[in-house]
């Protein structure tokens, strides 16, 4: 075990590497292009002894992981925003192939205007392509949630790309501690990938071909299992983390100050981790409050809203809204809900266009939330004249 | 194929090869081949170039059209250089 002081980005390019993936495809984007770049380091040094694909596009950096993933290789790519637009049509490809493709995709604003800050939009947007999609909050959590991503995309009832979020800067660009256990720890955690399907000279077989309605609906029926499989495997890969590696970021979500809380909190991604102190500074002052952030947002963890909202008042900050309609986050937990539990819930819309949101805000949200009836989305600290 | 072929246990689009996995194509036509024997000088340039396999060799290194899986595409009759097969419009009343 060392320990390694770096930034979000370099940390995720560490953890890929460590994972040893037979080929990484990946373009250059702001604000992840030093995930990339922290790899060609890499290859430079020759500790990543793998195919290092420089592609065109993003749309390009996809299909090599889909093509390298269906011929039985171990993949990794890293893209943000316009560059996770760019691959769209493939990140369905990818999980209708059922392929474990891993990817980091550091979250930032959708343009225009051109903005390169964190905002949830972009991979809040790749919703329904089927990936499974975890939020991390330190970089601590990046290198551990990269690593276990290849256990959980590769596991046998599992089979699903992971894209793995973290917001633009507020991780990505910032240095922190992170405990780096040894290779032959990774190595015998994560043994060599054996591609659950693969296309193979020796054993012919066709992919993708013309499907009729019947076996269609079997496709997607097999995805959305393998999605409630996930759900049930995600906290136990958590759990043999921390007892391998001692770090522990939580299961599919992490649970801060819950145990008497009549108000609970819920966000996720650098807002989860900036709501740790909101809550601490609450407490002091008496209010029983707690925290529960959101790790994974595909599959949604509707059960564990559920107990949640038997307990307590629900408090929702989205960083990304699904125009038309609400917050995302907001508009899955009353979805969890509905039917199960009547409670209060109030969502807030904030921290927009990277704008910052410091716990002295979480705190004001959570105090107007408290005092207030139950309200549609509420917009937090918009002003019209922009400041 | 010597070895047996190996199934994997994913649900995908994955298909196996088999004859007519996709049924039967040849009713996907608009044109058809009209093979004339007599022209024919078993250069088996239709039989190297059809992508459907529906050209059937036999041992004398004479043709035959499987008209069950032929999809009327008509490169056969574009490369034969002795104009043995033409195509014709289906059902077109002569």
């Amino acid at each position: 075990m060392t320990v390694m002081i770096d930034t979000g980005n370099y940390i995720a390019a560490k953890a890929a590497v460590m994972a040893k993936p037979d080929v990484v495809a990946a373009y250059p984007i702001t604000p992840q292009t030093t995930t990339v770049e922290g790899i060609a380091d890499y290859v430079a040094t020759g500790e990543y002894k793998g195919k290092y694909i420089c592609v065109e596009s993003e749309h390009s950096a996809m299909t090599a992981c889909i093509g390298a993933s269906e011929a039985g290789s171990r993949t990794f790519t890293a893209t943000s925003s316009h560059g996770l637009f760019l691959m769209h049509e493939m990140l369905h490809w990818a999980a209708l192939a059922r392929l474990p493709i891993v990817m980091c995709n550091i979250n930032r604003v959708a343009g225009p205007g051109w903005n390169i800050w964190a905002d949830e939009n972009d991979s809040i947007s790749q919703r329904d392509t089927g990936w499974i999609q975890l939020y991390c909050s330190s970089n601590q959590e990046i290198f551990d949630t990269v690593i276990q991503s290849f256990k959980l995309a590769e596991d046998k009832n599992v089979v699903l790309p992971v894209m793995i979020s973290y917001n633009a800067f507020i991780l990505s660009h910032t240095s922190m501690p992170v405990e780096i256990p040894s290779q032959k720890e990774i190595d015998d955690y994560l043994p060599k990938f054996k591609a659950k399907w693969k296309l193979d000279t020796k054993n012919p077989v066709t992919h993708g071909n013309i499907i009729g309605t019947q076996y269609y609906e079997k496709v997607r029926k097999a995805m959305q299992n393998a999605q409630m499989n996930a759900k049930e495997l995600i906290p136990k890969i958590a759990l043999d983390w921390k007892k391998k590696f001692g770090t522990y970021h939580g299961g599919l979500l992490e649970r801060y100050r819950c145990d008497d809380a009549e108000q609970i909190l819920i966000s996720m991604g650098a807002i989860g981790a900036e709501s740790k102190a909101a809550i601490d500074e609450l407490r002091k002052e008496g209010k029983k409050i707690g925290l529960a952030r959101l790790r994974t947002f595909r599959p949604f963890p509707k059960e564990e809203i559920i107990k949640l909202g038997k307990q307590a008042e629900l408090i929702v900050i989205d960083r990304n809204i699904s125009i038309g309609s609400e917050g995302a986050v907001f508009n899955e937990i009353k979805s969890a809900l509905f039917n199960k539990v009547d409670t209060k819930v109030t969502g807030f819309i904030a921290g927009l266009g990277g704008k910052d949101v410091p716990y002295t805000d979480i705190i004001k949200m959570c105090k107007k939330s408290i005092k207030s009836k139950a309200k549609d989305q509420i917009w937090y600290g918009f002003n019209e004249e922009g400041r | 194929m010597s070895k047996k072929q190996k199934k994997y246990d994913i649900v995908t689009t994955i298909s196996y090869p088999k004859k007519g996995a996709m049924g039967k194509t040849g009713s996907w036509r608009t044109y058809e081949p009209q093979f004339d024997k007599d022209k024919c000088v078993k250069c088996l340039r239709c039989w190297i170039f059809c992508p459907e396999g529906a050209i059937i060799r036999k041992d004398d290194d004479s043709v035959e059209i499987d008209m069950d899986y032929c999809k009327g595409c008509g490169i056969c009759a574009n490369v034969c250089k002795v104009k043995a097969i033409k195509m014709e419009r289906k059902g077109l009343k002569k």
